[in-house]
């Protein structure tokens, strides 16, 4: 049995339809229209992805690898849009669309007064046809075509509030950070097509024994491993799109964004692209231990110390993101060391409970009139139970707490460092324990300041009218109390809850120790994928009790439960004594500060530089302006050459003639 | 015994009085008219000899040609001197010199 | 010694002379006429290669058009002989270099080529008129009609130069005369008939 290809196309074209109708013509058939076809193509889209996991899973279908569309050719050189349907594919597919018609579900409360309502619609489900193309392509190409389209969007919809300026600087941001890693992924594209001729994924695959022993000459005189090269530019890439250390600067800026789309794009899907991308290079990063050791160490310091800026942030969507910057850490290092498959596990559990966290966050907000600031918040969990308990469930599945969705995904990725003896696994080990104290940490904080202890905030009653959202003269001045968001936003909470509570039970066993990804993901001899010894999803819960994670995360819970809970003037204190490290993580290390410095400013002087120089002095006054002077000062000199008078235009000519008959003479001599 | 040098050597001898000519007559028009025509003449003669001397007809229509271009511009530039003299009262070439750079 | 040598010689100093008082007489008017004198020398040089034909044709063009203008010409206009003259010692010896250079490297050309051609080539038959002829309407009758074309233009030219509209002279104009109509000459005005005169009782 195999899978049709009307049906693969039926998924990937679906949303992008449906993106048209409610983008194009929204003024024809309204908001109504727009939004029922986006997540109507969505929902399809999303049905027939569980179709052909099913299929394949259970129902014996082969891997699909074909390609539909020739789309140019060059020499014997052709680029095809194709499918690569596997079960790795099939898990992403799944996992995007369905995340993706959760937030379209939830958009439709969330966006409910905002004007650009249908717009954002067309937004989300061109995002989900570009997520979809990048997951299924069977080349590089068709990848960093849906790569670039993510980003696309991305960049769209963070600047979606397109007059605030804030947004702009920070969709911006992300847009140029990403270039940075754009540009080194199509470097690593480049170094494919030039070592193997092709871009085809199961031709290179199948012939990775090209690159051994192949080196290239980047600077003369250093011999550097092809496969390297290789994949170090394509985890830049990887780096970029997923938020890792250097690049991670735009994923906190993204927040501008509205809430649905940091859940969507900046949380569950489009971050993990590079995850997956790694994952299904990973025939070609098992060739260069130097690059999986750079990855670990670049994961798991993602991991530890973008986590600790979560600690001292006050907007309760920045928490979330830079907990997702620390998530997106731990799917690194899982790849770093060569347990593809538990960093895939762990990207599908964080998108059912990262997703869930920032729309249970965004709840608060439509409760909180867009208040972000949890300063001005406490007490909600009287006002909004669903988005309580389902917040619950999603800190709990974040913190590892043993059954839970995160628990089986995070103490896997902790066993399988630990385990590890590459280069630079003791410290990652070191980063991913002190990381899960961090994430409970900052985690519970988030809990206790939001839904617990007192009410900071003021209700006026009739202050000012509904509909002025973002527009508070005082921060923390409520028109109404808050209530619990409408159906539209708590079922899709309730219906990620559950994957958040659950997956992890039912998919353990096959994902990390059965032979799920089949031939998708190849780990050298000696890797880690020779698990040990599992006896079921239940004793690995027991044993999780006992094991250094859960006392980790317990530690940090307790200490938040003791500071933020019990004892709030602590945590002033605690401020004040820790002044420094609170200040360093207040300004996150410095870094945007520092690329501000550098890179902008130094891009600025440079552009100014090569306006100043470049452009206005070489071309313009040297180039074009010194040219006609040139001409004009050689002309001047040489006008008076042309007397005007007769005579001298004969001396010429005579003169001439002598010089002729001089050189024929010359000539006929010999 | 006339050879054909004779008439060369004469014909380069009426070129080379009509160059001096041109030198020295800087600033009357008409004298400079006179001794192009005077080269055109030393250029003719060598077209006849050389048709005399090598029995081909293509000489003399050569010359026929210059004869007829060259009363051709003989009445243009006169034409062009009248028109000029009428213009700006003189004939000195130092005083042209509207085509200065 | 022969007699055709005797007249060449003759006439070529009688050429040469002439030729340099054209560059150098004070007076324009003799310069022009011992020009008429280079010219009939060198019909009679022409004469001496049989080239009868070209030989009257540049006394009938030349002596007979070409210097009679340029007589008229320098008649006509009223020239300050000092002024033209100005610089004529000046560059005398310029002048007089640069031709005894020129006149150096001709006669180098001439000898080193060893102009071989003695004895001249008789045309077959018939006369120089009739073999010129021959050519002219034969093989260059294009170039011929280009010529007779060029004469054309230069005399169209010549004359639209020197044309000047005078104020206050009359002429006619003939396309105005060929183009008129009826209504330009002739106009045709109603006017009430005269009142009759009333019979007087």
């Amino acid at each position: 049995m195999s899978l049709s290809p009307t049906i693969l196309l039926t998924i990937a074209l679906a949303p992008l339809i449906g993106a048209l109708i409610a983008g194009l013509l929204r003024n024809q058939i309204g908001r109504l229209g727009a939004s029922s076809a986006a997540i109507a193509g969505v929902a399809l889209s999303c049905a027939l992805s569980f179709q052909v996991l099913y299929q394949l899973v259970w129902g014996g279908a082969e891997t699909f690898n074909q390609n539909i569309y020739t789309w140019f050719q060059v020499g014997d050189f052709s680029t095809h849009i194709g499918f690569l349907i596997d079960r790795l594919t099939a898990l992403m597919m799944a996992v995007v669309t369905f995340v993706s018609l959760m937030v379209h579900i939830y958009t439709l409360g969330y966006m409910a007064d905002d004007e650009g309502f249908s717009r954002f619609f067309s937004y989300i489900a061109l995002f989900t046809f570009s997520m979809l193309m990048l997951v299924m392509a069977n080349n590089f190409l068709q990848l960093f075509i849906g790569w670039e389209l993510v980003g696309l969007v991305s960049y769209l919809l963070i600047g979606f509030w397109f007059k605030k300026p804030s947004a702009i600087f920070a969709n911006l941001k992300a847009f140029m950070v990403n270039r940075v890693g754009d540009f080194g992924f199509i470097l690593g594209i480049a170094g494919v097509l030039f070592f193997f001729h092709t871009l085809d994924y199961a031709s290179v695959f199948a012939h990775t024994d090209a690159l051994s022993g192949k080196t290239l000459e980047l600077f003369s005189g250093h011999a550097w491993s092809a496969a390297t090269v290789i994949c170090l530019c394509l985890f830049v890439g990887a780096m970029g799109k997923s938020a890792q250390v250097p690049l991670h600067v735009w994923l906190p800026d993204s927040m501008e964004g509205p809430t649905p789309i940091s859940a969507l794009i900046h949380a569950a899907t489009m971050v993990t692209a590079g995850i997956f991308m790694v994952a299904r290079m990973s025939p070609l990063f098992e060739l260069s231990e130097t690059a999986l050791s750079t990855v670990l160490v670049i994961g798991a310091t993602t991991a530890f110390f973008t986590g600790l800026i979560g600690i001292v942030q006050n907007d309760i969507k920045r928490v979330v993101a830079y907990s997702t910057l620390s998530q997106l850490g731990y799917m690194t290092v899982a790849l770093g060391v060569s347990a593809y498959s538990v960093g895939i596990f762990h990207l599908m559990t964080h998108a059912f409970f990262k997703a869930l966290l920032f729309l249970g966050a965004g709840s608060v907000i439509m409760a909180m009139h867009h208040e972000q600031d949890m300063r001005y918040m406490g007490g909600l969990r009287r006002y909004m139970p669903i988005t309580y308990f389902t917040m619950w469930a999603g800190t709990l599945a974040l913190v590892g707490m043993p059954g839970f969705a995160g628990f089986f995904s995070k103490d896997a990725i902790i066993e399988a460092v630990h385990e590890s003896s590459r280069w630079g696994s003791g410290y990652a080990y070191a980063c991913v324990l002190l990381g899960v104290f961090v994430t409970a940490l900052y985690s519970f904080r988030l809990l206790y300041l939001t839904f617990h202890g007192k009410e900071r905030f003021v209700v006026e009653h009739g202050a000012h009218g509904h509909g002025d959202h973002g527009h508070h003269p005082e921060p923390g001045h409520l028109a109404h109390p808050p209530q619990e968001s409408p159906w539209v936003v708590t079922v899709p909470l309730i219906l990620l809850a559950i994957p958040s509570v659950l997956i992890g039970w039912y998919t353990v066993g096959p994902l990390l120790h059965g032979d799920f990804f089949g031939a998708a993901i190849r780990v050298a001899a000696g890797g880690h994928e020779a698990a040990q010894e599992f006896t079921g999803a239940l004793a690995m819960v027991v044993e999780g009790f006992a094991a250094p994670p859960f006392w980790f995360a317990f530690a940090g819970f307790a200490v938040a439960t003791y500071v933020y809970l019990f004892n709030p003037a602590l945590a002033d204190r605690a401020k004040q004594a820790l002044h420094p490290v609170w200040n360093l993580l207040d300004h996150k290390y410095w870094v945007d500060e520092l690329y501000q410095l550098v890179f902008m400013r130094g891009g600025v002087a440079l552009g100014r530089g090569l306006w100043k120089g470049g452009d206005v002095g070489v071309i313009d006054n040297i180039l074009i302006d010194g040219t006609s002077a040139g001409v004009g000062r050689i002309a001047a000199t040489v006008r008076w050459v042309q007397t005007g008078y007769l005579y001298t235009y004969a001396f010429a000519m005579i003169l001439g003639l002598v010089a002729l008959l001089g050189g024929l003479w010359w000539v006929v001599r010999t | 015994m006339i050879t054909l040098a004779h008439y060369i050597v004469l014909g380069a001898v009426l070129f080379c009085i009509a160059v001096a000519g041109i030198f020295i007559n800087r600033k009357n028009i008409i004298v400079l008219l006179m001794a192009i025509e005077l080269m055109l003449l030393s250029v003719n003669m060598n077209f006849v000899a050389f048709s005399r001397y090598l029995g081909d007809v293509s000489g003399q229509v050569f010359v026929f040609f210059i004869l007829t271009v060259a009363a051709a511009e003989s009445a243009i530039g006169l034409a062009i001197l009248v028109v000029l003299f009428r213009n700006r009262a003189t004939i000195n070439v130092g005083e042209i010199d509207s085509m200065k750079g | 010694m022969s007699v055709d040598l005797i007249l060449f010689y003759v006439f070529s100093v009688i050429l040469a002379l002439a030729a340099l008082g054209v560059i150098g007489v004070r007076n324009s008017v003799h310069a022009a006429l011992l020009l008429v004198l280079c010219f009939f020398t060198t019909a009679a040089l022409w004469l001496l290669m049989q080239a009868e034909f070209l030989a009257i044709a540049l006394v009938l063009v030349y002596v007979g058009a070409v210097m009679v203008l340029f007589l008229f010409v320098v008649m006509m206009l009223d020239i300050n002989t000092e002024q033209v003259r100005e610089g004529f010692i000046r560059y005398l010896p310029v002048g007089i270099g640069v031709a005894a250079v020129m006149l150096v490297e001709m006669l180098l050309l001439i000898g080193l080529k060893g102009m071989a051609f003695t004895a001249p080539v008789d045309p077959a038959g018939s006369s120089n008129t009739a073999w010129l002829g021959m050519a002219l309407y034969t093989r260059f009758l294009l170039p011929f009609e280009v010529a007779a074309l060029i004469l054309t233009v230069a005399v169209i030219a010549a004359v639209m130069l020197t044309l000047r509209k005078r104020a206050g002279t009359r002429y006619q104009n003939p396309s105005q005369q060929v183009a008129v109509k009826a209504r330009d000459r002739v106009r045709i005005v109603k006017m009430p008939s005269a009142a009759k005169p009333e019979a007087t009782p």
